[in-house]
């Protein structure tokens, strides 16, 4: 097929108008946060205004937004190493070691995924209560881990699978014992997929808003309690509320697109041939 | 190099050890509150009446079962998961096709694509309940009005719709990047000899790309499936189930039974009926779609 | 420097038996190949060697200790992958020396040994390259540097060369065996490819569905083939056979009807062959010579001119015949022809494919290759 220069510029245009459509409530919401108040909601929208950090520095005044920031930080990065630290023997083992159950138990691992978090919050309420970690990081992590686990096990086991056999047995008849293994090859090797496993599980515990509203109240409480806490009351203050919207996503949105690349290629869940 | 089926027996204990830390948790994380769950879904148990307690027998089971409200929630959450899918697994091989393609600025327009996937479900909540879809000063309402037409009161008039744009939204970027992936890797031979055969554009779709996007499409349908099965905070933020039950999914049912009617019983008997649907579903889903996961 | 011994090895997959008892013993500094169809079991013989695969039942003896229970890496032995099988992130010089890096030789002594194996292989300038950027024939290369730089025992090559074109592993075949040579080692070589075999082998090992059909130097196979199935599997194009009668036997060998209705002495053992018995006859398309009044004859249906020698493929009444002629043949498609062959070469197998044992051995047969080539060493 030929490739004409028409042809390429219609393209160009029809995808960028849909980019730009899917984008632009982003746009707006980044747009709204310079504006004020008053400007925020007149109508017709006004696209063209004098920018103003009215709204950034009400946030500010309000909330202690390093905080927060620091709490969906810590939680997101160490749910995310404490998932893979685990999830990486076992889909070592999946991968390598395949028996009959195998399949099975990767199964099972992603169904626990599919259970209602409010299904069992009053168990887990109950229980963090009296091991005192309502409330608290550690308990976010560890909750943020079980949470993101099947899918890290299932993420890493489709990357180690295209890990060809004969050069882990050749690393053995090299001498190499697992963790060996493990350390000078598997890890190299699938580096990239387990970038962005990690990527994926940051970006999914930094997004997640169930148990980080109900389980914390102050001092572990993330960016999404932070924009909660927004939410309800502020809500005829669209400048105000935007700005703390822009100020919660922007991170992970930075993040995102600068790792985009490496998480586009990992992000195939072997669905890739 | 097909792979062997391994023999050893070694491996099997080495198996077991390593996945040993990762079942185990998820073995507690699952088994602990589902035990402590079904233990109060047979008590009489509310937080704002201490004096009601008791073995309560299949009560809350039959309260909740003969309650409207389960049906509803239960026909709201698979018309959202559905829907949802539907125009996420669509849009998603069109505009990977399209984005497939060479044109000026891909690049940036691809990370313009993608970016609903980074926001938290909270925000985007927020930004299209008031920003968007607000009758009186969102976006639409604006759009509506430059076109003659009454604007649309989106969350009382068409709160399960609502829902499911927002939802599509936020899901339509994740779908759009598995399936470009995946289309990056299909073989321009394939597509040659096709196009030798005769084959044109829509045939080639057709033929070629659709049944090699297949897995890819599975995988896609398996992990929304599991995030939109416990979607909460965007109805949390904009309709809270309502009005009336119109957009109360099943998680959000337990939620309202829960902790707002201070009712653990009931809740915790909602929340084993959630399960059970979960497994069902997840069986149903797990048996048919994991089936094009394997080689 | 070492050597193998497998006694009565037993593998089975899930209840099903891959290799059914193999006996075999493989003497130092001995090239050994295993040649078989594809699932003959050749290549989970050499990983159960190699301490990849468990043992099911029977015992493998390295220099006559039992390592069956030994993991792979103690086992003073080194594998070439066919697939290569090289550390993909690693550069040559790295991958050579990676397992000295695991067993904790000092930086020093792994540079020199190294760099002694990139001498010999030729790879001195390759060696910060990664695998990616060389060609197969050098990938091939640092794969056996790999397993050289380790001094082992016992080599082991899986199909190493399957992945080359044609030039380069004829190449190849003469740098392994120059390798063989200089290196001193024993090797056992896993091979589809019969003329690897025939070129490389100081004895061969022939496998069929996990069976041992015949173990012997490659003369002693081509030219007394223990059954039909090695006389079929070596030899190119393959032996001709057809069914004949026995219609006498002597010492002096067994006379049977040919298809035309000549009869022929071939000269085998008779052993309890009766009069009457069908027999299966196999001649070599090579040993087959065009002769006006042979006893056999048919239409030539297709002609293969390679220059030095040319196949006739000839339709009998009897089934297809190749003739291997020389180059000058006159003969053209669709012309009649007869041919003839030296009952001295012709082979006779019994119904259960065993063949009749040859009066004569064939002188060639005991010549090993290792001889030949330490009598050119000591002319150099």
């Amino acid at each position: 097929m030929y490739t004409s220069l028409s042809r390429k510029l219609l393209l160009t245009l029809l995808a960028w108008l849909i980019a730009l459509i899917i984008f632009f409530p982003i746009f707006w919401m980044i747009l709204t946060s310079f504006k004020t108040e008053f400007e925020a909601i007149s109508t017709p929208p006004t696209l063209f205004f004098e920018p103003t950090l009215a709204g950034y520095r009400e946030v500010m005044a309000r909330a202690d937004y390093n905080t927060f920031a620091f709490n969906s930080f810590a939680v997101s990065v160490g749910s995310t190493l404490l998932a893979l630290l685990v999830g990486l023997p076992a889909a070592y083992s999946m991968a390598f070691l395949p028996t009959k159950r195998t399949r099975g138990t990767l199964l099972w691992m992603l169904s626990t995924k599919m259970l209602p978090p409010v299904g069992v919050l009053m168990p887990i309420y109950l229980i963090f209560r009296d091991l005192g970690l309502l409330d608290s990081l550690t308990g976010l992590i560890v909750i943020y881990m079980l949470m993101n686990l099947p899918i890290v096990v299932w993420m890493l086991y489709t990357f180690f699978r295209d890990v060809p056999r004969e050069i882990l047995e050749a690393a053995r008849m090299d001498g190499a014992g697992t963790l060996q293994e493990v350390l000078y090859l598997l890890v190299p090797l699938t580096l990239p997929g387990i970038a962005s496993t990690g990527l994926l599980s940051v970006i999914l515990s930094w997004n997640e808003a169930f148990w980080s509203i109900n389980l914390t109240t102050s001092d572990a409480a993330p960016l999404t309690a932070f924009i909660a806490s927004f939410s309800s009351p502020e809500g005829l203050f669209w400048a105000r509320l935007s700005a703390a919207s822009t100020m919660a996503v922007a991170p992970i949105l930075l993040f995102g697109w600068m790792t985009q690349k490496q998480m586009v290629r990992g992000l195939t869940f072997g669905a890739v041939k | 190099m097909q792979r062997r089926a391994s023999g050893r027996t070694v491996g099997g204990m080495r198996a077991l050890l390593l996945q040993a830390p990762a079942v185990s948790l998820l073995l507690v994380w699952m088994l602990i509150p589902l035990g402590m769950t079904l233990w109060f879904s047979f008590q009489r148990y509310n937080l704002l009446n201490p004096m009601i307690s008791g073995f309560a027998g299949w009560n809350n089971y039959t309260f909740l079962l003969t309650d409207p409200a389960l049906w509803i929630a239960i026909g709201n959450t698979l018309l959202m998961v559905c829907w949802v899918l539907g125009i996420t697994v669509i849009g998603g091989v069109l505009l990977a096709v399209l984005f497939h393609q060479e044109f000026f600025g891909r690049g940036i327009a691809r990370l313009l694509v993608i970016s609903p996937f980074f926001i938290m479900p909270t925000v985007s909540a927020l930004v299209w309940k008031n920003m968007m879809m607000h009758p009186v000063n969102g976006i639409f309402a604006w759009l509506f009005k430059l076109a003659g037409l009454q604007p649309i009161d989106w969350f009382s008039s068409y709160p399960l719709t609502s829902i499911v744009i927002i939802v599509s939204w936020e899901w339509l970027p994740f779908a759009l990047l598995i399936l470009l992936t995946a289309i990056q890797s299909l073989d321009d031979d394939q597509i040659e000899a096709a196009r030798m055969d005769g084959a044109g554009p829509l045939a080639i779709f057709w033929f070629i790309t659709l049944p090699h996007l297949k897995r890819a499409i599975s995988v896609v349908v398996m992990i929304e499936m599991i995030f939109l099965l416990t979607i909460f905070a965007e109805i949390f933020v904009t309709t809270s189930g309502g009005p009336g039950l119109a957009s109360t999914t099943l998680a959000y049912l337990i939620y309202l039974r829960a902790l707002l009617d201070f009712n653990i019983g009931i809740a915790s008997a909602g929340g084993v009926i959630a399960i059970i649907l979960a497994n069902l579903v997840a069986i149903f889903l797990i048996r048919t779609v994991a089936r094009n996961l394997e080689t | 420097m070492a050597t193998l011994k497998l006694d009565h090895i037993v593998k089975e997959f899930d209840g099903a038996e891959v290799i059914k008892g193999v006996d075999l013993i493989v003497e130092d500094r001995e090239f050994v190949v295993f040649v078989g169809p594809s699932g003959c079991g050749k290549s989970t013989l050499l990983r159960m060697i190699a301490g990849l695969e468990s043992v099911s039942d029977g015992d493998i003896l390295i220099d006559g200790k039992k390592v069956n229970q030994i993991g792979p890496a103690q086992r003073d032995l080194a594998m070439v992958f066919q697939s290569y099988a090289l550390y993909p992130h690693m550069t040559v010089a790295n991958n050579m020396g990676f397992s000295m890096r695991l067993a904790g030789v000092p930086k020093a002594d792994r540079d020199a040994r190294v760099r002694e194996a990139a001498r010999i292989l030729k790879l001195e300038e390759l060696l910060d390259r990664k695998p990616g950027a060389l060609s197969g024939g050098q990938r091939q290369r640092v794969a056996i540097g790999r397993a050289i730089v380790r001094n082992p025992g016992i080599f082991l090559f899986d199909e190493p060369l399957s992945n080359l074109d044609a030039a380069l592993r004829v190449q190849m075949r003469i740098e392994l065996a120059r390798l063989h040579n200089e290196l001193e080692a024993t090797m056992i070589y896993v091979t589809h490819d019969q003329v690897e075999a025939m070129t490389m082998a100081d004895k061969i090992v022939v496998l069929q569905g996990g069976v041992v059909e015949q173990v012997g130097s490659p003369m002693a196979l081509y030219h007394h083939p223990r059954n039909r199935f090695v006389a079929g599997f070596i030899g190119s194009p393959t032996m001709n056979f057809t069914e004949v009668e026995v219609t006498e036997t002597s010492p002096a060998g067994v006379q049977v009807t040919l298809p035309g209705g000549d009869s022929r002495l071939i000269p085998v053992e008779s052993g309890n062959c009766q009069r009457g018995e069908r027999l299966t006859l196999g001649v070599r398309p090579e040993h087959l010579t065009i002769e006006d009044n042979g006893p056999m004859g048919g239409t030539v249906t297709v002609i293969e001119r390679l220059g030095g020698a040319t196949s006739l493929y000839i339709a009998t009444e009897d089934g297809e015949w190749v003739v291997m002629a020389d180059g000058e043949v006159q003969k053209r498609v669709n012309n009649a022809v007869r041919f003839g062959f030296d009952p001295g070469r012709a082979h006779l197998f019994m119904e259960n494919g065993d063949a009749l044992p040859s009066l004569n051995r064939h002188p060639l047969v005991n010549i090993e290759r290792r001889e030949n080539r330490i009598d050119t060493m000591d002319q150099q």
